[in-house]
């Protein structure tokens, strides 16, 4: 037997005044207290610009570097104090290296059993001649994941620090329009000397820098070295040919296309062969010939994926150095 | 003082190195060259680590002639970890230029004691 | 191999001290660039020539090159503002 009360009933409850004061739906002081209206502030505009003045001038006797004494006493302080730092821990340093092991000796802790095992056994297990691209790329290529991934998190750092700062409708943020002033007009428009020059030493550079990267795992070099000549092959044709060439083919989307890639390509890779290695399963991809140009297994691809993504980076740097994107 | 400090040259170089790059990174009043001195203390401690895995008379780790023996090379893991720092101090001098960029546009200036002291005359 | 070394490390000093006493910026950059090829020289002796390629591709190539354009935004070199003025007339 429920009751229901009507609304008018509900409206003289006891609990219906408490929560409605409860919840702030009425106000108890309205209409039982005289209010009036707060007066607002008029501040006087001559004691403001006298304050103003005041701040001003106690500023600029505080932080006057050149008249003010106790900075002065300050700085100087604060330059003999590092001047002794730095010569004590040169001091405490040398001291330390005193009593390191003598350079070249053999029988050094640093050369453990690690570094044995890495030349002894890596040419037979990653079937690379390089047995530091071996290292890098096949023992410890977690470190180069995550270097890649550097390069790619810096690469986003300066496109945000850098970039045109646009609005919907286009129109630059002043403060950023100063940082452009439109740098194609530094551009050399036809620097014949320069062109001539890049002509024949552009094909060579990027040449070369794939010769670097291809051939990663059997001499000196691998995906760093030949992507930052290949970069700076491309740095030397943007200078040469202005931007609307390069445009033509490298732009932001061709930036996110193959660092995704082969960011991605190099995870997917890595994790194959971490699955396999750590199952005892045997990997499908052959270690090949030592010497052979198409040997090391993983490491010649590897070492394409990591050469573009450096590449891309450097060019993208230096871009977006010049003009705030690509 | 131990008995090595005239043998180990190098690592003696690469310690004078790291403080004058330090000594650069605490006096110079100027962004770009603090820069520089940051470069130099990452220099410096490169040359150290590869001081440390140098053996005299050993060949640079590459197998010739399928000589796999511990006696023939020098020590890899050093080569290893500065190659990858190498990359990663570029990628680390870009991003403070960016950023020597941006406070130019603020400030217009590059003396970092004119930018403290303007900062504190704005009251921040 | 020692003489050598120890000159190439003698130049690293003088490179790495002229840095911080140079008036000029640029004058200061070209210095760097130049500690990073002597670097380099001193990979080929430390028997680490896969150091010396990236070094040589990345310390006096990229980073210096990094370094002019920062000092072309920022206006320290006197003859991109030459040549401003000049377009300006």
């Amino acid at each position: 037997m429920s009751k229901k009360k009507s609304a008018e009933e509900y409206h003289k409850t006891f609990a219906f005044h408490f929560f409605r004061w409860l919840s702030g739906g009425k106000d108890p002081y309205l209409g039982n207290v005289e209010m009036r209206p707060q007066k607002e502030y008029e501040a006087d505009p001559e004691m403001l610009l006298r304050q103003e003045k005041e701040h001003d001038a106690i500023l600029d006797k505080v932080y006057d570097t050149k008249h003010n004494a106790l900075l002065k006493l300050f700085h100087s302080l604060y330059e003999i104090t590092s001047i002794l730092f730095c010569l004590f821990l040169m001091a405490l340093l040398l001291v330390t290296i005193s009593y390191l092991p003598a350079t070249g000796a053999a029988d050094k802790p640093v050369n453990n059993e690690v570094a044995g095992r890495y030349i002894e056994k890596g040419l037979e297990e990653t079937g690379a001649v390089n047995i530091v691209a071996g290292m890098i790329l096949d023992y410890r290529a977690f470190d180069t994941l995550g270097e890649s991934h550097v390069l790619f998190v810096a690469t986003i750092t300066v496109l945000i620090l850098l970039r045109l700062d646009k609005n919907k409708k286009g129109e630059v943020n002043p403060l950023t329009k100063e940082m452009n002033p439109n740098d194609r007009i530094y551009e050399p428009k036809n620097d014949a000397i320069l062109q001539l020059v890049a002509t024949f030493l552009v094909p060579i550079i990027i040449i070369f820098g794939i010769y670097i990267i291809l051939n990663g795992h059997l001499g000196p070099g691998g995906g760093f070295s030949g992507g930052a000549v290949i970069g700076a092959g491309l740095i030397l044709y943007l200078n040469a040919f202005g931007f609307q060439k390069t445009e033509r083919f490298f732009t932001e989307k061709t930036y996110k296309w193959i660092c995704f890639f082969s960011l991605s390509f190099y995870c997917l890779a890595k994790s194959y062969s971490f699955y396999t290695g750590a199952n005892h399963l045997h990997s499908i991809i052959p270690n090949g010939t030592p010497g052979a140009i198409l040997s090391g297994g993983l490491i010649l691809p590897l070492n394409i994926a990591v050469g573009l993504v450096v590449a891309c980076t450097m060019y993208a740097f230096y871009a977006m150095f010049r003009k705030g994107g690509f | 003082m131990g008995p090595n400090l005239l043998v180990n040259y190098g690592e003696a170089v690469a310690a004078i190195l790291f403080c004058i790059g330090f000594t650069n990174l605490l006096l110079q009043t100027n962004l770009i060259k603090k820069i520089i001195g940051l470069n130099i203390m990452d220099s410096a401690i490169y040359l150290f680590l590869a001081e440390k895995g140098y053996i005299a008379g050993r060949a640079a780790p590459i197998v010739t002639n399928g000589v796999t023996s511990v006696e023939a090379y020098i020590n890899p893991i050093p080569s290893g970890l500065v190659l990858t720092g190498i990359v990663v101090s570029v990628s680390v001098s870009a991003l403070m230029l960016s950023l020597t960029i941006r406070l130019y546009l603020r400030y217009h200036t590059l003396n970092l004691d004119e930018i403290a002291a303007q900062l504190k005359k704005e009251g921040r | 191999m020692t003489a050598f070394q120890m000159i190439l490390m003698g130049l690293l000093i003088i490179c790495a001290i002229s840095v911080s006493f140079s008036r000029n910026l640029l004058n200061s950059v070209l210095i760097y660039m130049s500690f990073s090829l002597v670097m380099s020289l001193l990979w080929i002796c430390l028997e680490s020539p896969d150091l010396a390629i990236t070094e040589a591709a990345v310390g006096a190539g990229i980073t210096s090159v990094l370094f002019f354009v920062t000092l072309k935004k920022i206006h320290a070199i006197n003859v991109a503002e030459k040549t401003e003025e000049k377009k300006d007339e």
